[in-house]
């Protein structure tokens, strides 16, 4: 008795530091994040275009780079929901959750995902110079678009295959085709797919290597799509490389900005995830 | 049975991979009769219904041979517009699966698919059904809550309901009370006997109570092989086959 009561206690005390040490990392992260950025921290900083070119300078903000950010972020996400829906649809109600050709999909999609994001740079880099596009917003989204596929298509897939098979026998007991089934499947994931978005999101902000020769950077708000367009984490890059103390302190101000925009959108879609799952389902 | 039989089974046999899980089944389903369909688990039941509206189609490895005659028209032929098939057909499965939308477009759900589009023509046949399964009253000032808000039971009609919005000739009901509680249970078993009149109902279950309680004939299938088919009482009480025998037997104690 006295063996089995000590080791309970010992892996109910390993557990609880482990918890403790991945919990405690994560405020000592976002700590240090809003301990350095807010001496940085102005209204300048979400405000306005940096002054004195690239970040080098301590004038200015980095409007450029938030603007750009979210430009890229969603764009490809937006781009990347266009194509994975289909996929996630395709892969589940036309060839069939167990699926020779499908279960080939996943993995290959599981490989995509393990790949690190400056290879997706490097290949859309050479797609960009092979059709003569310059380092541009529209670069950036399409390597970053790459680059969340495999998140998107993994992430429908997996709330696709919950949705239970009465559901679908359901709707086409009435009479509906595989489309029309589909169309229900969907309505019914509808806070999946919120879940899919946030994943997406917030992995298409924070990535660096896939924009660096695709987005290019700018002191300026892109207008177009083809003109290069910053992105935080290429600007907190930039910031941190600087000799200059003051405008290492920006970097952190930079990472603050980032920390708090994921923040945003990971409450607003757990939000909206949880007010849609209880009026649809 | 009869002499117009509304759904003719020939030489059905369903395989799964190499297995074969309905052994040469022929059966005539009378026109607008409740029918049961009795077995103990795994028997086969559950697929034989499945096999009278295709829905076996998307399950993957399973292979249908032999013919299923709904109205005279073989549903296996690959000519068959699978859609049209199923819309004779309303299905009542185990639990509710309401679809993920208001009370309201749950039942009006089918007739749009199938080309209803103006609004009065849907009030009324939302009406029309809801009032048919007894729901009418229940929902009437809430029909754009969300489905999942009502009570199973009332889930359970809604999507009977749902159902006979198409227009169907046939009912199939998959153990449809198993998730219900016992006052549920019975307004879905009067509805079923009401419905009667209308539809040929063919039910799976393995309450042997309620296939007394609702069923004009019963189809006793064990092992994938049909081993009983008669009128109620007459199958229940005087059962022909040792097998069916010993099935009666050791659930009626």
């Amino acid at each position: 008795m006295i063996r089995r009561k000590l080791e309970e206690n010992f892996f109910r005390i390993l557990m609880a530091l482990a918890t403790i040490l991945v919990a405690g990392s994560f405020f000592l992260i976002v700590g240090t994040i809003f301990y350095k950025g807010i001496p940085s921290m102005s209204w300048d900083m979400i405000s306005k275009v940096p002054g004195g070119g690239f970040y080098i300078g301590k004038e200015g903000g980095v409007l450029n780079a938030i603007i750009g950010s979210l430009y890229v972020a969603g764009g490809a996400t937006g781009l990347g929901l266009l194509i994975s829906i289909p996929v996630a649809i395709y892969m589940n109600m036309y060839l069939g959750g167990k699926n020779i050709i499908a279960n080939g999909l996943r993995i290959a999609f599981d490989v995509l995902f393990g790949i690190p994001s400056i290879v997706y740079g490097a290949f859309g880099f050479f797609i960009m110079v092979y059709f003569g596009i310059r380092a541009s917003l529209l670069g950036g989204i399409l390597a970053v678009t790459l680059l969340v596929i495999p998140i998107l298509v993994r992430t429908l897939d997996e709330v696709i295959q919950t949705v239970p098979k009465e559901l679908r026998d359901a709707s086409l007991s009435l009479g509906a085709t595989r489309w029309e089934m589909a169309k229900v499947v969907l309505r019914q994931i509808r806070p999946g797919i919120f879940t899919a978005i946030l994943l997406s999101f917030g992995r298409a902000i924070g990535d660096v290597a896939s924009v660096l020769f695709t987005a290019g950077f700018s002191d300026n708000i892109p207008t177009s799509l083809h003109q290069p367009a910053a992105t935080l984490p290429l600007a907190i890059f930039f910031q941190l490389g600087s000799p200059v103390a003051e405008v290492q302190g920006r970097a952190y101000a930079s990472a603050l900005i980032l920390t708090i925009i994921v923040l945003i959108i990971t409450i607003l879609s757990s939000v909206l995830s949880k007010r849609l799952s209880k009026n649809i389902k | 049975m009869t002499n117009n039989p509304h759904i003719s089974i020939q030489h059905l046999n369903v395989f799964a991979g190499d297995q074969r899980i309905l052994k040469d089944i022929s059966i005539n389903i009378p026109n607008k009769k409740v029918i049961s369909i009795i077995g103990p688990s795994g028997c086969g039941k559950t697929t034989l219904l499945k096999c009278f509206n295709r829905l076996l189609d998307d399950t993957p490895d399973i292979k249908v041979t032999g013919k299923v005659l709904v109205d005279g028209e073989n549903i296996y032929d690959p000519k068959a517009e699978v859609t049209h098939i199923r819309k004779k057909m309303g299905l009542l499965s185990q639990r509710p699966y309401p679809l993920p939308m208001s009370i309201y477009d749950n039942v009006a759900y089918g007739p749009r698919i199938h080309g209803t589009r103006k609004k009065v023509d849907l009030d009324k046949i939302v009406e029309t059904q809801l009032k048919a399964t007894g729901l009418w009253n229940e929902v009437k000032d809430r029909l754009n809550a969300p489905a999942t808000r009502l009570s199973i039971g009332q889930q359970q009609r809604l999507c009977l309901a749902r159902g006979l919005a198409v227009e169907p000739e046939i009912i199939l009901g998959d153990e449809s009370t198993s998730a219900l509680d016992p006052v549920s249970t019975s307004i879905i078993e009067d509805l079923f006997i009401k419905l009667k009149e209308q539809y040929t109902i063919v039910l799976v279950t393995h309450i042997l109570r309620q296939a007394r309680r609702v069923s004009d004939y019963i189809i006793f299938v064990y092992m994938g092989k049909i081993i009983e088919f008669g009128p109620t009482e007459e199958l229940l009480l005087n059962p022909q086959e040792e097998l069916t025998k010993e099935y009666v037997k050791g659930f009626i104690s």
